[in-house]
């Protein structure tokens, strides 16, 4: 028998529970064949999730390590897998490795600050493991605000958990916001990045940052009219990855690998690196 | 050092292969060279270097990695992995065997590669010092020796004999384990060889090509070059470049199905390809410029940042013979930062 | 050697760059090597008397290129064709895969390009540079001194079998026109009936032998002027086909097979696939067979010989073979 380990080999998971979330977004709930977690991680690391015969790819983990009885992956519908993964009942078994990537630094850098999670549509589900880790550990964090926006009501990933828990916990503002009106929506209507420059938050916090690229792009710039500087904003990065190891050389950006350097980058960081994305 | 009458060439071949594999340069039916399996009547090729690399014996074009059945939900893992066979390459250049120290800084590194590294364990590396390279030769350009190949076992073609020397306790013990008389000898017998090579390679047109300018940092410098439109202006965007490269190793995996499972393999793949950085989400790379630029500024910049210095090139030449446009890593180094016209 | 020089194709292309006939020129420029010629653009005459070239190793076509060039700019591109070039030209044309109002053809006579390969075979690796001298050249290595061979002997196949020597696509010629030379396009087809004359179980091993070397870096789908599709089957992970590399030993039969059908019919016969296979896989081969079938079965067809023929393929006539009789006469 070869009892060397390798890192391409993966273990065989279970959906045990299968959430919808918005039209195109499901939430899966993974256990290893014993009912475990497939392995312990820090928040912002990714999994490589397959379906073999269909595709392998790189997901952010969606459930926080605190949670100690299952994993949670929020999926977009965008793909050959991930169209699969959207058609399959409870049950299903997956192959699933990891942790991979550097993760969000919770227990250094974040510690003893105020936080401002901004998110856009299927960006939330790198940043749900964090706020739910920030609120297990919430004595060593200052104030978090939490700006999510989508397309319409409909579209807002956790809209449950967001309302019945988070917006409940104390020193937690929840700011939801959506691009278009709608008959049964009464909360704030707008794009993330005008509503981050309406909240007008004191730049003397750490923002974490996700969504898509256009979002990114001017969030960040209102960020900047805010006061915040690049040191204090992160953000995690989507790439085509097949490893996960640093090793296949699609995530190569400058002497960095996403899947293994990242995808958590300060935006400073980010500015070393070619502006290739 | 030892030495063995090249006469009786066979005959050490036939040693080497009584407990191993063993594969040599020899001439195909194109009238190149391939490694070949050897086995009494296969003859060691007098060419240059190989057509392909001998980078295959680590990491082949393509490899099983993982088995899967999927039985309605269910989904078993089958590891497929087995110990390799112990095998020899002989006859392996300078610059060839310099490259695997490239590879084995990719695969094994953490999280280390079982594949590429049980190959590297079952495998030994003899090499052969170029006693004449050719016009496309600048190893020397990254301070790798023509006359002293590296690798376990170093050899050298001499008048009636080859020349042996073991680099590695694993060559050592390898070497001893033969049974085979061979003589023992002063190294002094092949100086004046060696010094023949060092003056030939001096002679090449590329020998030396000045890579002060580039390496670690450097990524501000070239990343906007206006030279890289020139350069990418009439790459094919095909993959001969990445395959030929000995030290080229971004690779792909891909689902099989047989029928009866499901085989995952992995595969050479090139960030000279339209689909390598291709998401849902787009296209990152949208250009063969950006694509172009990444395969040199990796080897020129990128890799040496993260490996102390070291280039992603051992100047085998191979990209300069295959490339079917003539475009190569010698005229970008030459062209960027203004340094000259291509 | 080449009849017409470097010098005179800058003197035209000068000209017309001044006129505003044409705003940029597509041609060789020169290398590290006396060999290692590269297809490039050129902007001004100046940067053409730096690097221009025109020689026995500007081998390389480049109706394919048009493609993309003619979609970047609007002005006209100045385009070098050989003979045999123009063939792929014209069946890019009937194609519409680019606007020929946006080229500018000179034709260039050709006298057969070398192949470095092929000189490196007779005289070994070190080559530094080359002379002619009547049939023969002089060959100058590192380490043997002067090497002769013959011209014919440096020749790739497709020079060698050359279709003819007449341009079918110009806006103009340079140089002497030569009429078709049949004498040398009979023997385009030696190869094939080579293989034929095998056995099902020999040709067989033959291809084997040959596609086993395939490393699927897709240089040949690549230069193909045939190959122009936006994105090719195999490159779409949708097809079902979409593999890099072999994941068993059939897949590199499956493209290489896949391919020649797919451009039986446009197939020029360029030997551009045969020309940059790393592998030397003569992949000409294929598409000659298809040819030479094609010619046999729905009478003789030269793709590209004129814009807008239809291929047998795509065409029909009452006076076509059944399919049934077609593979009943290619099994007699």
């Amino acid at each position: 028998m070869y009892d060397r380990r390798e890192p391409l080999i993966p273990t065989i998971g279970t959906v045990t529970d299968i959430r919808i979330d918005t039209p195109d977004v499901k939430t899966f709930r993974v256990v290893t064949l014993d009912g475990k977690k497939a392995f312990e991680h820090i928040p912002g690391q990714c999994a490589m999730l397959s379906i073999p015969g269909v595709g392998e790819a790189m997901f952010s983990i969606t459930s926080s390590p605190t949670n100690e009885e299952f994993m949670e992956f929020s999926i977009k519908k965008c793909g050959c897998l991930t169209d699969w993964l959207h058609a399959m009942d409870v049950k299903q078994q997956l192959t699933i490795r990891g942790p991979y990537g550097n993760g969000f630094p919770v227990d250094t850098e974040f510690v003893g600050k105020d936080l401002l999670f901004i998110a856009g549509g299927i960006g939330l589900a790198p940043l749900r493991s964090v706020i739910n880790y920030v609120r297990h550990y919430r004595g060593r964090y200052g104030k978090v605000d939490i700006v999510y926006g989508s397309r319409s009501m409909q579209d807002l990933v956790d809209y449950n958990e967001i309302i019945d828990e988070w917006a409940k916990d104390a020193g937690i503002s929840v700011h939801l916001t959506i691009d278009r009106e709608q008959p049964e929506w009464d909360g704030h209507v707008g794009f993330v990045p005008n509503y981050v420059k309406e909240l007008g938050f004191a730049p003397n916090r750490v923002a974490v940052l996700c969504g898509p690229p256009i979002m990114i792009k001017f969030t960040l710039s209102g960020l900047f009219e805010l006061g915040f500087d690049k040191t204090q904003v992160y953000t995690t990065m989507e790439l085509r990855m097949k490893c996960g190891i640093g090793k296949c050389g699609r995530c190569n950006i400058g002497s960095k690998y996403v899947c293994k350097d990242g995808p958590v980058f300060r935006f400073d960081q980010l500015d070393e690196l070619p502006s290739e994305y | 050092m030892l030495k063995y009458r090249i006469n009786k060439l066979n005959e050490l071949f036939s040693s080497i292969a009584e407990n191993r594999l063993l594969y040599i340069p020899s001439d195909g039916t194109d009238g190149r060279a391939h490694y070949t399996r050897w086995q009494d009547g296969i003859v060691l090729s007098d060419k240059l270097n190989t057509v392909r690399s001998a980078k295959d014996f680590f990491f082949p074009q393509s490899e099983n990695l993982i088995e899967f059945e999927r039985n309605g939900k269910e989904i078993k893992v089958n590891d497929i992995r087995k110990e390799p066979e112990d095998f020899v390459i002989f006859g392996v250049r300078a610059c060839d065997a310099a490259s695997f120290d490239i590879l084995d800084r990719v695969f094994l590194s953490e999280p280390v590669d079982s594949y590429y590294a049980s190959r590297r364990e079952h495998g030994i590396v003899m090499t052969l010092a170029c006693d004449r390279p050719a016009e496309t030769c600048f190893c020397t350009t990254f301070g790798i020796d023509p006359a002293c190949p590296g690798g376990d076992i170093s050899c050298w073609q001499s008048g009636d004999w080859i020349y042996i020397e073991a680099n590695t306790e694993k060559g050592k013990v390898f070497l001893n384990g033969l049974d085979l008389a061979m003589e023992q000898c002063d190294e002094n017998e092949i100086a004046e060889d060696k010094k023949v090579i060092c003056e030939r390679i001096g002679k090449l047109p590329i020998n030396n090509l000045p890579m002060d300018c580039f390496g670690a940092g450097k990524t501000e410098t070239y990343f906007n070059d206006p030279a890289w439109a020139k350069l990418s202006e009439s790459c094919l965007g095909c993959g001969t470049c990445t395959f030929v490269c000995p030290t080229c190793q971004c690779y792909d995996i891909k689902d099989f199905d047989t029928g009866s499972s499901i085989r995952r393999f992995r595969c050479w793949d090139s960030c000279m390809y339209s689909d390598f950085t291709m998401m849902s989400a787009g296209q990152p790379r949208p250009t063969q410029l950006e694509r172009f630029r990444q395969r040199f500024m990796h080897k020129l910049v990128y890799f040496p940042e993260n490996n102390d210095g070291i280039f992603g090139c051992v100047g085998c030449g191979r990209c300069l013979s295959r490339c079917p446009i003539s475009m190569n890593i010698v005229k970008v180094i030459k062209n960027l930062g203004g340094n000259s016209n291509v | 050697m080449q009849k017409v020089t470097r010098d005179i194709l800058i003197d035209r292309a000068a000209e017309l760059l001044a006129s505003g006939m044409v705003n940029r020129v597509l041609g060789w420029r020169s290398g590290e090597f006396f060999y290692d010629v590269v297809p490039a653009v050129f902007r001004s005459e100046a940067d053409m008397r730096d690097g221009f070239v025109f020689d026995d190793f500007c081998g390389c076509n480049f109706s394919k290129y048009l493609v993309k060039e003619s979609a970047r700019s609007d002005g006209r591109i100045l385009v070098f064709l050989k003979p045999c070039d123009t063939y792929s030209y014209n069946q890019l044309l009937t194609e519409h895969r680019f606007d020929a109002e946006k080229t500018y053809v000179i034709g260039v006579p050709c006298d057969g390009m070398l192949d470095i390969g092929r000189i490196k075979e007779r005289v070994g690796e070190g080559v530094i540079g080359i002379e002619a001298e009547g049939d023969e050249l002089i060959v100058k290595t590192l380490y043997d001194g002067d090497k002769r061979m013959k011209r014919e002997d440096a020749l790739p196949d497709r020079c060698r079998h050359c279709k003819g020597k007449k341009h079918v696509a110009f806006d103009e010629l340079i140089g002497e026109e030569c009429e078709e030379n049949d004498e040398n396009a009979s023997g385009r087809f030696e190869g094939v009936a080579e293989l034929e004359a095998m056995t099902s179980e020999q040709r067989y091993f033959f291809w084997q032998n040959e596609l086993s070397r395939c490393i699927r870096c897709n240089a040949c789908r690549d230069v193909c002027p045939a190959c122009t599709c936006e994105k090719c089957v195999f490159d779409n992970p949708k097809s079902g086909v979409e593999n890099k590399a072999a994941s068993d030993s059939f897949e590199e039969k499956l493209f290489h097979i896949i391919r020649a059908f797919h451009v039986a019919g446009r197939c020029t016969d360029c030997g551009e696939c045969s020309r940059v296979c790393p592998q030397h896989i003569p992949l000409h081969l294929l598409n000659r067979k298809f040819i030479s079938d094609i010619n046999g079965l729905y009478g003789e067809y030269q793709a590209g010989e004129t814009v807008g023929s239809r291929s047998p393929m795509v065409d029909y006539s009452r006076a076509d073979l059944d399919p049934s009789e077609a593979i009943g006469k290619r099994e007699e």
